[in-house]
Order: C-alpha cells, then sequence, then structure tokens
C-alpha cells in the first residue's frame, strides 16, 4: 500500500445540530420570511442541507426598524465597557463552538477542513476579541474625545470567508456602538444564523444584530433601505460600482471591500522552497476563492524555470477531496455559478496561447471541482493576467528587473494586496514602497491579524477594515 | 565506496563547486544557495504537522516507525550488560508480540561494539535482509574537539570491531569559523576510514549538531557541505545539545537531499535523533519525509529515527490500536 493514500479521515459532521428550516434573524428571535424560501447545498456533493427563509423588502424594513429601535434604546446608550463584554462573550461562544462552527463552514462552503479549523474559525473568535477591547477605548481611535457611533449599519458579506467576513463587519461595528442588518452570501447562509444562535445564548440584547437571508434583491434592499446610516460591503466590483452609485448623494457613510489580482513578486534571491509554499498559499488557499490571492505570479526570469518546476512537484502532492477529511488540501469550489466562470476564463487562457497545466488528481464525480491550475507563457495584455478569475487558477509572468516588477505590479484596475520574496531586506522595503496595494507581505501571503488594516485602491474599494483603522469606519468626531 | 567512486565524486564536487573543495570554493557555492525563511519553514513544517493518520495508515505508521528506529544508548555508564538488554530490545521489541517488526539497529559508543556484535549474533547484519545493524558513533562524539588522527583512529576502531555505520559529528567550530574545507576534507578523511579490507564500507552518518549551528541557513549550508563529501546520511543531532532533532531542521534536510536527488539521481538519507519521544510525533516526521523527499525515503537505509524513549511510546500505540485500550507502562519493557 502506498502511505501517502492517508486513509480517510472525516471530522464527524455528528456535532452538527442544524434545523431543517432557519428563518430571519430579527428583533433576536428567529422568523419567517415572507419572500419564500431557498435551499442551501454543499458544494462538495450538492446534497441538500437546509432550507432558509428569503428576505423580502417588508422583511428588510423590519430589520432596519428592529435595528434601529435597538440603537435609540439600548445599544446607543450602553457603556462600551458593557458593549465590551458582551463582545468578549460572544468571542469566548465561537470559541467554545469552534468545531461546530468549522464543519458547518465547510459543509456549506467547500473548504477544506483545516482551513476552517485552522484559519477562520480562530480569527473569528481573534477579531472579536480584538475590537472587544476596543468598545471601552474608543477616546483613543483619533477621533478626539467621545466619538459617536454612526446608528443603523447594512452589511452585505461574500460566500469565499462566510463567518470571517461577519466578524469583520460586526465586531468593529458593535464596538463602536453601531446596530447592525446584516446580509450573508445566498450560498452560504449557515454559519450566519447558527452564530445567530450564538447571539441568543450570549444574551446580546434584541435588535442589535439583525440577520437577513436572501439573494441579491435583499441585499439590495438592506442597501437602499432609507433609515441606513452606514453600508459596508465585501464582494465583486461591479456589484460595489452599483452600491456606490446607488448610495451617491444620500448621507449613508460606505466602505467598500472588492476584487483584486494581486502581483506575487519572487525575485532571484527568494528564499525558494518557502516561496514556492507562498505561491501555493497564495493562490490555492481556499481553492483561490479570495478577494487577496496572489492569483499574478510575477517571477524573474532567471529563476522562471526552476521555480515553476518546483511548484508543479508541490501542487502534484496536493489532496483535492471531501471537504470535512482532516487531510484536504484543495475543497469543492462554491457554486455551479462560480465553476462555469473558472472553465470560461480557463478556456480564455488557452485560447490567448498560454501554457496551461492542472495538477492530476481525481476529480469526485458529485459536486463542483476544479483542479489547481497554472498558466505559464502569459503576457501583460492577457485576460487572465487582468481579470479576477476567483479560483485556483494561476497565471505566470516574468520580469527583468525590479524597476520592472514594480510596473507590472501597478498595471491593473485593482489595488488590494501584494507579495515580494526576497531575501534583501531593504529590497523588500524599497518595492513595498512603490506597489500601489492596501496589503503587502514579505516573504510571506495571506496572513491575516485584526490588529493589522485591510482594504484596497483603486477598484479594489475603500475605507479600512481590521485595526484601530478599521473603527473608524464606524465612528464620527463629537464634533461631526 | 571504492577508488573509482570516490574519483567520480571529486570530479563531480569539482564541477559543481568551480574548482578543488577549499575554503573559497565551497564559500562561494554554500553562500549561493538559495535562503531559508525562517517563519515560512516553521508554517510548512507546522502544516505537515497538522495530517491526520488514522486506521490503516496508522497501522502501517507504526510498524514503519519501528523498523526505522536507530534504538540507542550513548551514556558514559554503559556496560556490556546494558548493550545486551539493548539488543534484545532491539530484536524483540514486544515481549507480549512475536509480529511487531525489529527495530533497524543498534547505536552505541565504539567501544561498546564488540558487545553489540556478539550480542546479535546471527541477526547481526543488513535490515533490509531482516537484520539489525550496529551504528556506533565515532570522532571525539559528541564534541568532536580531538585531532583528525585521533578521530581516524577512532572511526577505524569502531568498523574493525564490526560497525556497520559510523555516525560521526562535523567540526562546529570549524563551520562557524568559515573553514568549510578542513570540515569537508575531515569527512572525506573519516569517510575512507569507514573502508574494510574487503573493499566494502561502513555507511557513514554525518551529524550537523543543528542546535550549535543556530540558523537555518547554516544548517542548509552544512547539509550540502557533508553530501558533498560524500556522506550516506545527514542526521540533525548528537541528542546531547538542546535543541536536538525538531520537524523544521529535518524538513529543510530533507528539502537538501531531495534537491540532490534532482541534480545528479543519488539517494543521501537523512536521520533527526534526539527530542522524537512519541509516537504522534514520529509520525509527523513520516508524513514529512513521505511528502518532501518521497515515500522512496521510507526505508532502513535512507531514513532513521535515533531515539530510545520513542519505541515504548509507538509499542503502547500498537497494542492500543490492535485491543482498542491503552495499557499501562508496566506493559512494555524498559530496555
Amino acid at each position: 500500500m502506498s502511505f501517502l493514500e492517508y486513509a480517510p479521515a472525516p471530522e464527524s459532521r455528528s456535532i452538527l445540530n442544524l434545523r431543517d428550516e432557519y428563518g430571519l434573524f430579527i428583533d433576536g428571535e428567529f422568523r419567517a420570511g415572507t419572500g419564500g424560501t431557498f435551499a442551501t447545498i454543499s458544494p462538495a456533493d450538492e446534497s441538500h442541507i437546509a432550507t432558509i427563509a428569503h428576505a423580502g423588502d417588508e422583511d428588510v424594513d423590519a430589520a432596519v426598524q428592529a435595528a434601529r429601535r435597538a440603537y435609540d434604546k439600548v445599544w446607543s446608550k450602553m457603556s462600551g465597557r458593557d458593549r465590551g463584554k458582551y463582545l468578549f462573550r460572544i468571542a469566548r461562544l465561537v470559541q467554545e463552538r469552534a468545531r461546530e462552527l468549522a464543519v458547518a463552514e465547510s459543509l456549506d462552503n467547500g473548504k477544506p477542513i483545516k482551513e476552517s479549523r485552522d484559519v477562520d474559525v480562530p480569527l473569528v473568535a481573534a477579531w472579536f476579541f480584538y475590537y472587544a477591547g476596543w468598545a471601552d477605548k474608543l477616546d483613543y481611535a483619533g477621533l478626539g474625545a467621545k466619538p459617536r457611533s454612526l446608528g443603523v449599519a447594512g452589511q452585505v458579506i461574500p460566500w469565499n470567508f462566510p463567518l470571517l467576513m461577519l466578524a469583520w463587519k460586526l465586531a468593529p461595528a458593535l464596538a463602536a456602538g453601531n446596530t447592525i442588518v446584516l446580509k450573508p452570501a445566498e450560498t452560504t447562509p449557515l454559519t450566519a444564523l447558527i452564530f445567530a444562535e450564538i447571539l441568543q445564548q450570549a444574551d446580546l440584547p434584541a435588535g442589535v444584530v439583525n440577520i437577513v437571508t436572501g439573494a441579491g434583491a435583499t441585499g439590495a434592499a438592506v442597501v437602499a433601505h432609507p433609515d441606513v446610516d452606514k453600508v459596508a460591503f465585501t464582494g465583486s466590483t461591479a456589484v460595489g460600482r452599483a452600491i456606490a452609485r446607488q448610495i451617491a448623494g444620500t448621507r449613508k457613510k460606505v466602505t467598500l471591500e472588492l476584487g483584486g489580482k494581486a502581483a506575487n513578486i519572487v525575485f532571484d534571491d527568494a528564499p525558494i522552497d518557502q516561496a514556492v509554499e507562498g505561491i501555493v498559499n497564495g493562490i490555492f488557499f481556499n481553492q483561490g476563492h479570495v478577494c487577496c490571492a496572489g492569483s499574478r505570479l510575477l517571477v524573474q526570469e532567471s529563476i522562471h524555470d526552476e521555480v515553476i518546476d518546483r511548484l508543479k512537484t508541490r501542487l502534484s502532492t496536493l489532496r483535492l477531496g471531501d471537504p470535512l477529511d482532516k487531510n484536504t488540501d484543495i475543497g469543492a469550489i462554491n457554486s455551479a455559478e462560480q465553476l462555469t466562470r473558472i472553465r470560461e476564463l480557463s478556456a480564455v487562457g488557452e485560447q490567448e496561447g498560454a501554457d496551461r497545466w492542472t495538477a492530476e488528481c481525481a476529480i469526485p464525480d458529485k459536486g463542483f471541482w476544479f483542479a489547481p491550475t497554472i498558466f505559464t507563457n502569459v503576457q501583460t495584455s492577457s485576460r487572465i493576467a487582468r481579470e479576477e478569475i476567483f479560483g485556483p487558477v494561476l497565471s505566470v509572468l516574468t520580469f527583468r528587473t525590479p524597476d520592472e516588477a514594480i510596473a507590472k505590479a501597478n498595471n491593473t484596475p485593482y489595488g488590494l494586496s501584494a507579495g515580494i520574496w526576497s531575501d534583501k531586506g531593504s529590497r523588500i522595503l524599497a518595492v513595498a514602497d512603490r506597489l500601489r496595494a492596501g496589503v503587502i507581505w514579505a516573504n510571506t501571503f495571506n496572513r491575516f491579524d485584526p490588529s493589522s488594516p485591510f482594504g484596497g485602491y483603486k477598484e479594489s474599494g475603500y475605507g479600512r477594515e481590521g485595526g484601530r483603522q478599521g473603527l473608524l469606519a464606524y465612528l464620527k468626531g463629537a464634533g461631526a | 565506496m571504492t577508488s573509482t567512486d570516490l574519483a567520480v565524486a571529486r570530479d563531480r564536487v569539482r564541477d559543481l563547486v568551480g574548482g578543488e573543495p577549499n575554503d573559497l570554493t565551497l564559500r562561494g557555492f554554500l553562500h549561493g544557495l538559495p535562503g531559508v525563511d525562517a517563519v515560512g519553514l516553521s508554517q510548512r513544517a507546522d502544516g505537515l504537522g497538522t495530517r491526520s493518520i488514522k486506521t490503516t495508515s496508522k497501522a502501517w505508521a507504526l510498524d514503519k516507525i519501528i523498523s526505522l528506529i536507530d534504538l540507542t544508548t550513548l551514556e558514559g555508564a554503559d556496560t556490556p550488560g546494558k548493550v545486551r538488554s539493548l539488543v534484545s530490545k532491539a530484536v524483540h521489541p514486544d515481549a507480549s508480540d512475536p509480529s511487531c517488526p525489529q527495530v533497524a539497529a543498534v547505536c552505541v559508543y565504539g567501544d561498546m561494539v564488540p558487545y553489540a556484535v556478539e550480542a546479535l549474533g546471527a541477526r547481526h547484519g543488513d535490515p533490509d535482509h531482516g537484520l539489525v545493524s550496529v551504528a556506533a558513533v565515532a570522532t571525539a562524539f559528541p564534541s568532536g574537539r580531538a585531532s583528525l588522527a585521533v578521530k581516524l583512529a577512532d572511526t577505524a576502531d569502531a568498523v574493525a570491531a564490526g560497525a556497520d555505520e559510523i555516525d560521526m559529528v562535523i567540526d562546529r567550530g570549524a563551520f562557524l569559523a568559515g573553514d568549510y574545507g578542513k570540515v569537508f576534507d575531515e569527512i572525506v578523511q573519516v569517510k575512507q576510514a569507514c573502508a574494510r579490507p574487503d573493499g566494502t564500507s561502513a555507511s557513514l552518518k554525518v551529524i550537523l549538531e543543528t542546535g550549535e549551528l543556530n540558523t537555518y541557513d547554516n544548517v542548509k549550508r552544512a547539509s550540502w557541505l557533508a553530501i558533498l563529501a560524500g556522506g550516506d546520511f545527514i542526521k540533525t543531532s548528537t541528542g546531547k545539545v538542546s535543541p536536538a532533532a525538531t520537524l523544521p531542521v529535518t524538513l529543510l534536510m530533507l528539502e537538501v537531499v531531495r534537491d540532490w536527488h534532482r541534480l545528479t539521481g543519488e539517494k543521501v538519507g537523512v536521520k533527526p535523533a534526539g527530542g522524537i519521544r512519541t509516537a504522534k510525533d514520529a509520525v509527523k516526521y513520516l508524513v514529512t519525509v513521505a511528502e518532501t523527499a518521497g515515500e522512496a525515503w521510507l526505508q532502513p537505509h535512507l531514513f532513521r529515527y535515533g531515539a530510545s524513549s520513542l519505541l515504548n511510546d509507538v509499542l503502547r500505540q500498537r497494542q492500543k490500536l490492535a485491543s482498542g485500550h491503552y495499557t499501562g507502562t508496566d506493559y512494555v519493557t524498559i530496555d
């Protein structure tokens, strides 16, 4: 037998205590929606998980009203110290129920359990702990004494990190004293609804957080509601544009965290084995469903062949399959729709003359899957070097000098993140200084921390999430 | 290694480092290797450590670990009796289960080799043939602070007494002082001292003592140096210095032997030694070997654990897998 064909090591689903149907979480309770229902499925085998309520305009209105009441009567009057207690309690409950949340996340999203268990859920707890600490220290946020909250925040989040994006949105908003109407993504509502149970467990006052599930129209209704003071959105640049247009001329404040086409720059003096790991982690982490993914590899021409050779060897050891198996490295693509887009753009890559290489791995019969793929011989003018694929597809370009690397890295409508690999500290700092991207990783990639602000340049959006800067999106100065 | 092999190896080193191997050429070569990022290396090792090895894979892994152990006693208080006891444990690790595999080798000080050879008797030989080898530490182990003549005599003595494998230490002082030529020459000469009159040669494990080299860049360079000089194995530690073997350092050394194989087609072994005490940890090493160098390395001539207390933990895990419950420490023999 081959040792590398590790025996199955599935994480048990028995820890889950799912309901057959989930309603909308409004005013501290689950209630039926007026917009009918939809099903959420497991992208790994297309099996039905639960029936979810679809929020109509009336439901969104009820949620905003509940949030307004909670804001006026409870949350805006509560001391920062007491708000912090609720956030600490939520953080601890997330830790207590970490395994359950990880299993639910992998089931609903398709991401490998090792990622939901080791990355997503621990970061969710970290985010709540971090902002819990801020709740009674807002005087030091940089807006002078006694900054004020904004009111009701409407938040729309994506499907790639369902629970983590919820935490990124809720934690700073609550710490700052706002109440919330949150709309999870249509394909991944499950963990947000389990999180609603955690909010009940934490005894969070009714209406402080309301969760309305549904499709694009529900999100649009949240954004458009006249009593929403603040809009926060993470998702595609196309939707982000529509939101910016929609709220233009209103009093609403907005933060947008949109797409990316990050350059991961590998210089010839890079620590090569770690750089290969970083390339893998940069683009194949979470099946490439990462807005800050290192989807454009810029490698110095002199080491191109060696890097690609090592990369292919490494990719051949990745395990694609059951997201709940603890040894799975690459899970399922989140939806049929996303899979279609990845396939289309990959076909375009081939048509444009790039060389395609796909890791050999058995693809399960059911579900949505895409094997790790790299395109070499990609030119800056290729569509696969310009457009966000949002899948496990890497485009490889070369450069000759640091100047050329910087020029190519910046030559994109996006500017969310970038990576630099070099053993030379002075070069890392000099290059980082000239890259137009919100987050720049040096000799690592896709590392997140609640104390570090995250956000984009250009079409990657505006505003910052995380750190003190993330708090500012939910506050105004006392004089404002 | 025959004298023609040696000549071929010398030519290859000349080609690789660009001239006769001396401080200057070796420095140019070793410092031209890509660096190692410590954070990234640890992250990768942590990732490999999360592999979940269950059921049939676990059963296979536990037996494989036993068959890759160099069961070791390296104490000032070692006696012939202690060595006989060690040998007995090596041959029959689990008194309650005759199906339990033997370990690969026993590892002792040079003067204990005759007792180990005698105790093994007909069981003495190549682990590939179901036998148990005798490994001896040599070259003024563990510090290596002696003249070259003493180190060579130490090595030749152990080989003459019947040692199949020699675990030498490099001169860390010379390495840290940049005297790469000296370290290289010493390994080459010890390798020659491993030769037997019949033309065969004891296998040479080169101990880098990674805990004293301190940086991963140094470990990488020392690994290349040892391989260039003809080491059959590169070994992390003597076990007398802390930290001894760690997963990141072993991963790094496995990356070097993988790269050497890509370059030359030759396979060099890796031996983490010291500090691996639990079956759980040992499985992480097994995973790291398989996913870095490849499954071909999971055999006694290419991978060993230098350990003493590890064996009993593996045996208890093995008993648990068979019976479904854990036994107490009195259900395995202390040595």
